[in-house]
């Protein structure tokens, strides 16, 4: 099993070929939407990368909880409510999502995500 | 306006590669409205070209049900212009086809010498899209054989492509509701 940092070289090798972003750009605390600039279209691009370099599988949902998101059981006024934030924390451990649960805007959900959230998803894929 | 970037495919293999030549002619619309004096193609027509040689490439592996979109152009590089006369030969390459999209290596060549390289990723639409046809089945099809794709296009084990049962369906029908629109079309209707 690759060490933590080759996991990370490679995210950072995908992030770098995906965004076209600079290397030192990509931080382990930097967050993809509002850090490193990435749109919806680039995630697809970024898990083609991200499943070639590690030979895993991705399944969308697990990184994008959409169904969680945009479900009215545990969205309410545009807010992730008590029991959507338990359900986000069992399906997505490798986040943290400790910023987020101060305001759990529906929106800013996309611009949690950070390069360490990554890393430790892929640890956990191939763990 | 027809939105027609490639002229003809020469070589089509299901899945895994195609071949297609755009002549440049200095009759095109876009020579009238940019760079009078000196008559380039523009580098974005060529990514569209590209993108049309990849895409139904990609579009090609589901009989073009799937709705494949372009998303995105990464890492574009460019050579060296095109000028009218020219006839650019682009290639393209499958990466890696999955449900949810799919990514092409292209290029394109002018007698040999590389002119522009390009990875290029495709979308596709998924079950939220369901029913919607980017394309009139007939119409795609007319596209289809105006680029010459079933004279060259060949399955994986080298057996001639098949155009897809639906798609001469629809042809038949057209031909059937209209059909002296379609010979006027010049539809090859059985």
């Amino acid at each position: 099993m690759p060490s933590k940092e080759e996991v990370f070289e490679k995210v950072k090798e995908a992030l770098v070929d995906a965004l076209g972003v600079d290397d030192d750009e990509v931080t382990p605390t930097a967050t993809m939407v509002g850090d490193l600039g990435a749109e919806s279209i680039d995630f697809l691009d970024i898990v083609f990368r991200l499943e070639k370099a590690f030979e895993i599988e991705i399944p969308r949902a697990e990184l994008f909880p959409d169904d969680v998101l945009t479900s009215e059981e545990y969205v309410q006024d545009g807010k992730v409510t008590a029991a959507g934030l338990e359900q986000l924390k069992a399906r997505m451990p490798f986040a943290d999502l400790s910023k987020f649960e101060e305001n759990p805007v529906v929106q800013e959900f996309g611009n949690m995500l950070t390069v360490d959230d990554l890393c430790r998803y892929i640890q956990g894929k191939l763990a | 306006m027809r939105w027609f970037w490639i002229d003809r495919f020469l070589e089509f293999e299901s899945g895994r590669r195609a071949v297609a030549i755009k002549n440049v002619s200095l009759s095109e619309e876009y020579h009238s409205e940019w760079l009078l004096a000196m008559p380039l193609m523009p580098g974005s027509l060529i990514l569209e070209g590209l993108a049309q040689t990849g895409g139904l490439l990609v579009g090609e592996t589901s009989g073009f049900r799937d709705r494949v979109i372009l998303a995105k152009f990464g890492r574009v590089v460019f050579h060296d212009y095109a000028r009218p006369g020219d006839q650019l030969v682009y290639e393209a390459e499958v990466q890696d086809i999955k449900p949810t999209g799919s990514i092409v290596f292209s290029t394109a060549r002018l007698e040999q010498r590389l002119l522009a390289e390009v990875e290029i990723v495709f979308a596709h639409l998924d079950d939220r899209f369901a029913g919607v046809e980017l394309f009139d089945p007939a119409m795609f099809l007319g596209n289809l054989r105006s680029y010459g794709l079933f004279d060259v296009g060949k399955n994986a084990d080298g057996s001639p492509l098949q155009v897809p049962s639906y798609m001469l369906a629809a042809e038949n029908r057209l031909a059937a509701a209209d059909p002296r629109a379609c010979e006027e079309l010049g539809y090859a209707v059985s």
